[in-house]
């Protein structure tokens, strides 16, 4: 009696949940987030997590999209770059998302595209690269290296006169396709192969004495020099302790950083960092109506008014605000149709002005560049005129010159030569 | 129009008068490195005055009040304009305002607009006029913006800061001045260094302002005789920026083929004898890189030669017990926020205290029960050093947290201009032989030491003899996670406190251990020191990521050779 009672509950309660979990499934239009929420990069990837998360109840608030509710699906890739790709073919085909928002190291990135491209899914990627890739699959919402390396270094060859070079940075593929492109850059300006000091440190490196003494031996030779820093998570902190320790201030050998946020900052001592410089396409300290109303619900969401925000936040709003868009238009979740539809998507900055997605999935939109403040907060000191077009494929490098990435018919190819007019398929 | 104009202009005038009168108090404020001449208010209201009546020429009138009102108001590239008016204006009373804004503490009320320094006093934050130091009462943080700062202005503050500091009262002031005024020497400069050097009675300083002097000689002159004369000078130097000189007129000849050889030679000449010393300098520092990764990698294991040399337990936490001192340096800042100075004192015993327990209670809970099982215990200690690290996140959050470094860590020595030693690596580097020597004291003098050599050479022995085996097991496991746990709070000055610590230094701990020989503290010292010395020597040459590979090869190589590592124990106590 009572064992009958059990299993008739059981069944009942499993058909219960089965049938409002089908029933839920119709009605809500389903968002993955693939951020790694254990691991070395948890201290990062968190925080985009709880953006989607914040972007989804915005939205739903709002009364949905296309009449239906939003849900977010998050799944944990644990920084274990396989398990990306596991994970992403766990969203497409069981949880079967309509968008995924994901990944922040390049590798993660690498290792997802193979599926996202068999199974048609749909990825927004909201960190800066090295650029050299383009995906039908992925929207680059962070900036490719002709938005952030370049004009940082333009930026310290014009107005601060630095005539010689350190491309300090982690040893994996981000920093050594970046640096490769700055020393292309470089040279194509006229510098001296003398005049470039080139570093690779493993990940999470801590005793930085040698490479500082190096640096500062380097610049100690009567022509300004400058770090152009890739180096990438905490290796950070114990680089900038040791830079003041021994003395390097930002006034005499300056560090431009590309992987230093508000974020990172916030877990440490800024004292020995201010005056250094980061560049960016987005400032918390920016003052805008939208980047105001952005900060203020980012600290009510987590409940922490001290909670800071960073670019690849803004490049995930961006992405967020740009797909809702595209899914109205397109009236549709269709992969294809909303692929086509986000191309020419207008969504505003949070700095002022409109991104504007390309043909190549990539943005156009303002370089900042940014001092370090005691306060952990960057004072905007350069920015571009107005925005600029993200590029997939670099100009510097001799393989990718003469290829372009355009998804819009008829050249529908992701890295198209320009010169023997062939669309080569990719080849990541 | 012109009524009102004049209008302002009294009014500034007027505003300017108390002010000034206030300046007095400046004077007997503690900066007292320089002596400020007190402007008298009413000159200045006159002038202000005067120029407000002859409006005709529709020069605005500047005061110090307007134009700290303009820096509030400009933009960061339009600021050194204003500075140059105020110094022009102000001369050495600024001084305090201008070091207050290169500290980037000056700030202004959103209300008034008046310009304000925030000082920080005890963890309270109080805002006073930064001429006069009158404290400017209920102002809160939202009641004030910073007036910002960027690379440029620093450098302008630094050079004006420098000239004033010239006659400065302190001597290793003085000398500080001049050498920041080395890379940029001007006309002006020289006039002010030259009238400087008249008075200067100290032996250091006028060495510095000769060479400044001699600098500029070289640079301008156009006698070949003076110019020798200025090299011969400069030859004894080791600052960077003389080095440049002489490094430019050396590379003259080969740019230009007309330029005087004579010179040219003489610089170069003397740029080598100067290279000579700053190789041998340069060997002195790596060398003390070298001790100082030593230093690091000594304290992380010595903890491990104990529990895994002495005991032979294979503990793959101890690398969480290193984590856990990290997290109470941490916890020990928070609980004494204004005492920041004196933690680390604290923290000390603080982890020793928690990681020993620690070490004890899994010694009691786990590995008692898997002893003479290597590969389980491998296994049980790999899986609580997880265990470790996820309760860290769960309590502190994945997030790296941040340590502050005491005062009296931050900073270098300076030796000479080429050689300093950064103080935060000189502390821990005396830190871990103290440890060294102590826990060689413990070993070799005390009765737990007695009895943990005992229990380790032979057990059975041991208690046939009366010895406690199971408890000396627990002593000995708690003492070296407790000094793991005062590793840990070494580290936490010199890199990230996050779950992940451990990890980083488990493989170098266990590295030193076994190169240094199994069992014996001696060898750990020499293993680590040597591998730390090998490391930064291999460093320059093939990048970091290369000499770790290396050093990780030849160890291998070097085990296979010598199975128990450099100093293997002898005797029956090796079985």
């Amino acid at each position: 009696m009572t064992f009958k009672k059990l299993v008739t509950g059981v069944a009942l309660a499993v058909g219960a949940t089965m049938a409002s979990y089908s029933a839920l499934a119709a009605d809500t239009i389903k968002v993955g987030v693939l951020h790694s929420l254990s691991g070395t990069m948890a201290i990062s990837e968190t925080t985009l997590k709880d953006t989607v998360l914040m972007m989804v109840e915005e939205q739903n608030k709002k009364g949905g999209l296309l009449g239906k509710q939003l849900e977010a699906v998050v799944v944990d890739p644990a920084s274990n770059w396989p398990l990306f790709a596991e994970k992403t073919r766990e969203l497409l085909t069981k949880d079967e998302v309509d968008v995924i928002f994901g990944c922040w190291t390049s590798v993660s990135r690498k290792s997802v595209l193979p599926v996202i491209e068999e199974l048609n899914g749909l990825m927004f990627y909201p960190v800066q690269y090295e650029g050299e890739e383009s995906s039908k699959n992925v929207f680059y919402t962070g900036a490719a290296p002709n938005q952030q390396a370049i004009p940082a270094v333009d930026y310290l060859m014009n107005d601060l006169g630095v005539k010689r070079w350190v491309l300090a940075g982690t040893d994996y593929v981000y920093p050594r396709t970046t640096n490769k492109i700055l020393e292309a850059y470089l040279k194509s300006k006229g510098v001296k192969e003398s005049d470039i000091m080139i570093n690779y440190t493993p990940f999470g490196h801590s005793d930085w004495q040698s490479i500082v003494s190096d640096i500062k031996k380097f610049g100690s030779k009567g022509k300004k020099a400058a770090v152009v820093s890739t180096i990438n998570g905490d290796a950070n902190v114990p680089f900038y302790k040791e830079l003041g320790n021994q003395g390097v201030s930002a006034e005499d050998i300056p560090v431009v950083a590309f992987s230093v946020g508000e974020e990172e900052l916030s877990g440490i001592d800024t004292k020995p960092l201010v005056g250094h410089l980061a560049a960016w396409n987005y400032f918390q300290s920016v003052d805008s109506d939208e980047n105001e109303a952005f900060i203020e619900s980012w600290q009510k969401f987590t409940g922490n008014d001290e909670r800071v925000t960073n670019d690849p936040m803004e490049a995930t709003y961006i992405g967020f605000q740009m797909w809702t868009q595209a899914v109205a238009k397109a009236g549709t979740t269709d992969v294809d149709k909303v692929e086509q539809a986000l191309i020419g998507q207008k969504a505003p900055n949070l700095t002022g002005g409109m991104a504007v997605m390309n043909k190549n999935h990539h943005l156009s939109k303002p370089v900042l560049i940014g001092e370090i403040q005691d306060d952990g907060q960057f004072e905007v000191v350069w920015e571009t005129d107005g925005l600029v077009a993200g590029d997939a494929w670099s100009d510097f490098l001799p393989g990718s010159k003469d290829l372009i990435a355009d998804w819009t018919a008829p050249t529908k190819c992701g890295n198209y030569n320009t010169k023997t007019k062939t669309c080569s398929g990719q080849n990541y | 129009m012109k009524k009102l104009f004049i209008t302002c202009c009294c009014l500034l005038g007027m505003l300017a008068g108390p002010v000034f009168a206030e300046l007095d108090d400046a004077v007997r404020a503690p900066d007292a490195e320089t002596t400020p001449v007190a402007v008298e208010p009413s000159e200045l209201t006159t002038v202000a005055l005067e120029a407000g009546l002859d409006a005709e020429a529709l020069a605005p009138v500047v005061t110090i009040e307007s134009l700290l009102l303009e820096l509030t108001e400009t933009s960061l590239n339009k600021t050194i304009p204003v500075l140059e008016q105020l110094h022009d204006l102000g001369g050495k009373e600024i001084l305090p305002l201008f070091k207050t804004l290169l500290a980037g503490d000056l700030y202004y009320v959103k209300a008034t607009r008046q310009v304000v320094g925030k000082i920080e006093t005890k963890g309270e934050t109080e805002y006073k006029d930064p001429l006069t130091s009158v404290l400017v009462s209920d102002l809160g943080k939202r009641d004030v913006k910073k007036i910002r700062v960027n690379n440029r202005l620093r450098n302008y503050l630094n050079g004006v800061i420098a000239r004033i500091r010239l006659s400065s009262e302190r001597a290793e002031v003085r000398e500080t001045a001049v050498k920041n005024l080395l890379s940029e020497l001007d006309a002006d400069t020289i006039v002010t260094i030259q009238a400087a050097r008249q008075h200067e009675t100290v032996a250091s300083v006028q060495e510095i302002m000769d060479l400044a002097l001699a600098m500029y000689q070289l640079e301008s002159s156009t006698q070949q005789a003076d110019q020798l004369a200025a090299i011969e000078a400069i030859g004894g130097s080791l600052e960077g920026d003389a080095r440049n000189v002489l490094r430019y007129f050396a590379d003259m000849a080969t740019d230009h083929s007309d330029y005087n050889p004579v010179v040219s030679k003489a610089a170069a000449k003397a740029l080598d004898r100067i290279q000579e010393r700053v190789e041998l300098y340069g060997f002195v520092d790596q060398l003390f890189f070298g001790l100082s990764l030593g230093s690091v990698l000594l304290l992380a294991a010595i903890g491990l030669a104990i529990t895994f040399g002495v005991m032979g337990v294979i503990n793959m936490a101890h690398g969480e017990m290193i984590m856990l001192g990290a997290y109470t340096t941490y916890v020990i800042q928070l609980i004494m926020p204004n005492l920041i100075d004196y933690s680390l004192w604290v923290a000390i015993p603080a982890a020793f205290i928690v990681s020993g327990l620690m070490g004890v209670l899994i010694e009691r809970l786990v590995i008692r029960h898997l002893h003479g099982r290597p590969l389980e215990t491998l296994l049980a200690t790999f899986g609580i050093s997880l265990i470790l690290q996820q309760l860290v996140r769960t309590i502190f959050s994945p997030l790296n947290r941040q340590v502050a470094s005491p005062e009296w860590m931050s900073g270098s020595v300076e030796i000479n201009p080429v050689l300093s030693l950064t103080l935060n690596r000189l502390y821990i580097l005396a830190f871990a032989l103290l440890v060294f020597f102590a826990l060689q004291l413990i070993l070799k003098k005390t009765n737990l030491g007695l009895n943990v050599r005992a229990v380790s050479q032979n057990r059975s022995m041991a208690r046939a003899m009366g010895v406690r085996s199971d408890r000396v097991d627990a002593m000995t496991f708690g003492l070296g996670s407790g000094i793991a746990g005062i590793a840990g709070v070494a580290l936490s000055q010199l890199t990230n406190v996050g779950p992940n610590l451990g990890q980083a230094y488990i493989i170098d701990s266990f590295m030193v251990v076994v190169f240094g020989g199994v069992g014996n503290l001696l060898g750990t010292l020499v293993a680590a020191f040597s591998l730390g010395i090998a490391n930064k020597f291999l460093e320059p040459v093939t990048g970091a990521v290369l000499a770790s590979i290396l050093v990780l090869v030849f160890i291998i190589l070097f085990i296979q050779k010598r199975p128990k590592g450099l100093f293997p124990q002898k005797g029956r106590a090796a079985e």
